[in-house]
C-alpha cells in the first residue's frame, strides 16, 4: 500500500463547487504547490476555508473562489492581503465572516460529526448579524442560556503541508506550532499532503511520533514537494519570502497577475523551485522571529 | 518649552502598562508594537505573574525584546500554541490589548471592514480575527495612535467585530458577565469605562494636552469631571524600555513623538 502521488493528481479529486479546506496560518506552512494546482487547473466556483495568507489572495485573483470562509487574511510581513481586499472590495466573492476560534469550533464539529458545536463566542458580535445562518440556542439545563450553534464546517478537501511523511500517510509537523491543521484534516472527507521529504516507516521512533497529529487514516494522498510552502514559511525549514510576497503583493491588475501566473504559477514545481530563486535561496530564508 | 525627558511612544507605553495591574496571573498579549511593549513593561515591573508568549507558540519567563535580538534567548518556561489560545480564551485567563480601527460609546470596536456594504466594502481590513471571541471571553484593552474621530466614531462601528456594552446587541438569556473593557490608550489621553452604565471617561490627559482638544476628535460624548495628568515614566520604566525591550527604537515609528508636529 501507498498513497504517494504527483501533484496533479489531486485535481482528479477535486470538482468545481466543491469546499476546500487549507491548512497553516497567515503566511505560514500554508500548502502552496498544491494551491498552484489548484490555481492551474479548470476547477472554479469553490468555497475555501483558510486562516487565509496569500493562498486565499491568489485563489481569488485567479476566479476561483466562489466563497470564502474566514476568520482573517493576513500576509503577516504586512498586514493586510491585497488580492483579497481587491475581491472584496469589488464584491467578488461571498464570504463568511468568523471569528478565528469560531472557525475552529466549526471544524471541530464536523470532525465530531456533529452538526454545530455551542460556544458564546459570536454572541453580541456582528458575526451573527452578517451570518444568519450561525443560529443560537437555549441551554437545556436550568441555566436556560443563550449560545450559539456553530454549524458544523464539512470539508470535501483538505490541504496541509508538512515536515515529512512515509508513504503511508504517517506524517510530522516539527514547527513550534501545528495550527489548526489537525482540525482541518478531521473535517475533511479527504486529506492531501505536501512534504517536505518521504520518509521510510521504519525511521519512526518514539521521539518523532510526538510530533504526529493525526492518523493516516485520515491521509487520502501523499506529495512530494520540497519547499513546498514557498513563499510562506516552513520553520525550522525556511522562513518567508518577503522580497516575493512584496512583489505578488504589489501584482493586482489584471496584466500584473497575468505575469505572476505566468512566471510563476504555470511552471510545474522543479521550474518553480528555480524561478524564485532556487533551492540555497528558500533555505537561507531566515525564520521569522515575532 | 524644555523638551520633556520622555517620548510620548514611552509615556503611552507606561500609561498602558496600567492596563494589567492588578489583574492577577493571566496571559497578556499586546497586538502591535506599542501594546506588546506595555505588557512586556507591566511584567517586568508591577505585575511579574503575567503570562505572556514569545509572539509565536512558547511562553517565556521574560519578555521578548522587540526587533533583531542578537545573542538573546527567549526564556522559554512552557508552551502556548494557537489552539491552546482558544482554550485560554474559554477560561478567560487572558488581557488582550489590542490596536482596533474604530471604536464607538458602547466600546464596539471593528478591525474587519469599513463601509455600509459587507458584501462590497470600502475597505477590507484583516477580518475578525480574534475579536468576538476576545472580548465576550476576558479582558480587553485598546490603544489608538491617532486619537480622532475617525476612530472613536459618532455612529456604531461599521462592523462590530469586538463585542462592548451595547445594550441592543444583548440577546435574551446571553450571560455578558464576561466582558470586561479595560483602558483605552491614545496619543492624547488615558480613558475608562467606569463611568455610570459604562460610559466612557477621560481618566487622564497626557501632559501638555487640553480636554478641548480630546473633545473635539471624539465623536461620541465623554464624561470628563475628574481626570488628572497622565503619570511621566520613572527612571526605571525608561531605562527597562530603552535598554531592554526596545533598543532599536522601534517605538518612535510607530509612534513619533508630539514634538514633530
Amino acid at each position: 500500500m501507498t498513497k504517494i502521488i504527483g501533484s496533479k493528481d489531486i485535481i482528479s479529486h477535486i470538482r468545481s463547487g466543491m469546499t476546500i479546506g487549507i491548512g497553516g496560518w497567515g503566511s505560514r506552512r500554508k500548502p502552496m504547490s498544491l494551491v498552484r494546482e489548484l490555481l492551474k487547473s479548470d476547477v472554479e466556483d469553490l468555497t475555501i476555508v483558510s486562516y487565509g495568507g496569500p493562498d486565499v489572495g491568489m485563489l481569488c485573483s485567479a476566479k476561483k473562489v466562489k466563497k470564502l470562509i474566514f476568520g482573517f487574511v493576513s500576509m503577516e510581513t504586512t498586514p493586510l492581503e491585497s488580492h483579497f481586499r481587491k475581491a472584496r472590495q469589488e464584491g467578488s466573492i461571498e464570504v463568511m465572516e468568523l471569528d478565528e476560534g469560531l472557525l475552529q469550533f466549526g471544524l471541530i464539529a464536523a470532525g465530531m460529526r456533529l452538526p454545530f458545536f455551542t460556544t458564546r463566542v459570536g454572541l453580541g458580535s456582528d458575526i451573527l448579524s452578517l451570518n444568519p445562518e450561525i443560529k443560537t440556542i437555549s441551554s437545556p439545563y436550568k441555566d436556560n442560556e443563550t449560545l450559539v450553534a456553530m454549524p458544523a464546517i464539512e470539508l470535501d478537501v483538505a490541504l496541509i503541508h508538512v515536515h515529512e511523511s512515509d508513504d503511508l500517510g504517517n506524517t510530522f509537523i516539527y514547527g513550534p506550532d501545528l495550527f489548526i491543521d489537525d482540525k482541518f484534516v478531521r473535517a475533511a472527507s479527504k486529506t492531501f499532503i505536501s512534504t517536505e521529504r518521504i520518509i521510510k516507516t521504519d525511521e519512526i521512533d518514539k521521539n518523532k511520533s510526538m510530533f504526529n497529529w493525526f492518523e493516516r487514516s485520515l491521509v487520502t494522498g501523499v506529495i512530494e514537494s520540497p519547499y513546498g510552502a514557498h513563499p510562506t514559511a516552513a520553520t525550522p525549514n525556511y522562513g518567508f519570502d518577503k522580497e516575493h510576497l512584496s512583489n505578488y503583493s504589489k501584482a493586482t491588475d489584471q496584466i500584473e497577475w497575468e505575469a505572476y501566473f505566468e512566471n510563476y504559477i504555470s511552471l510545474d514545481h522543479e521550474s518553480y523551485l528555480k524561478a524564485v530563486g532556487g533551492k540555497d535561496h528558500i533555505t537561507s530564508l531566515e525564520v521569522p522571529v515575532f | 518649552m524644555e523638551k520633556p525627558f520622555y517620548t510620548l511612544s514611552e509615556l503611552c507605553i507606561c500609561a498602558a502598562s496600567e492596563a494589567w495591574r492588578d489583574g492577577g496571573e493571566v496571559l497578556a498579549t499586546g497586538i502591535g508594537l506599542i501594546p506588546r511593549l506595555a505588557a512586556s513593561l507591566a511584567k517586568m515591573t508591577h505585575s511579574p505573574e503575567l503570562m505572556m508568549t514569545d509572539g509565536e507558540a512558547y511562553l517565556v519567563s521574560e519578555p521578548v525584546p522587540v526587533g533583531p535580538r542578537g545573542n538573546y534567548h527567549p526564556k522559554i518556561e512552557g508552551y502556548m500554541n494557537y489552539s491552546r489560545v482558544f482554550l485560554n480564551i474559554g477560561i478567560g485567563h487572558r488581557h488582550a490589548m489590542t490596536g482596533p480601527v474604530q471604536m464607538d460609546k458602547y466600546g464596539q470596536t471593528n478591525i474587519s471592514f469599513i463601509g455600509d456594504n459587507h458584501l462590497s466594502p470600502k475597505a477590507q481590513l484583516l477580518g475578525a480575527r480574534g475579536f468576538p471571541g476576545n472580548t465576550i471571553n476576558h479582558t480587553n484593552s485598546m490603544f489608538f495612535p491617532n486619537h480622532n474621530n475617525r476612530c472613536f466614531v459618532g455612529n456604531e462601528v461599521d462592523m462590530v467585530s469586538g463585542v462592548g456594552y451595547n445594550p441592543s446587541k444583548k440577546l435574551k438569556g446571553m450571560k455578558s458577565e464576561f466582558i470586561n473593557l479595560g483602558l483605552i490608550i491614545s496619543n492624547l489621553s488615558v480613558m475608562d469605562f467606569k463611568g455610570p452604565n459604562n460610559q466612557i471617561q477621560v481618566k487622564s490627559l497626557h501632559p501638555g494636552v487640553e480636554i478641548q482638544e480630546v473633545i473635539d476628535n471624539t465623536g461620541f460624548e465623554l464624561l470628563h469631571d475628574k481626570y488628572v495628568v497622565t503619570p511621566t515614566p520613572s527612571n526605571e520604566q525608561l531605562s527597562i524600555i530603552r535598554d531592554f525591550l526596545d533598543p532599536h527604537n522601534l517605538r518612535e515609528q510607530a509612534l513619533p513623538d508630539r514634538s514633530d508636529k
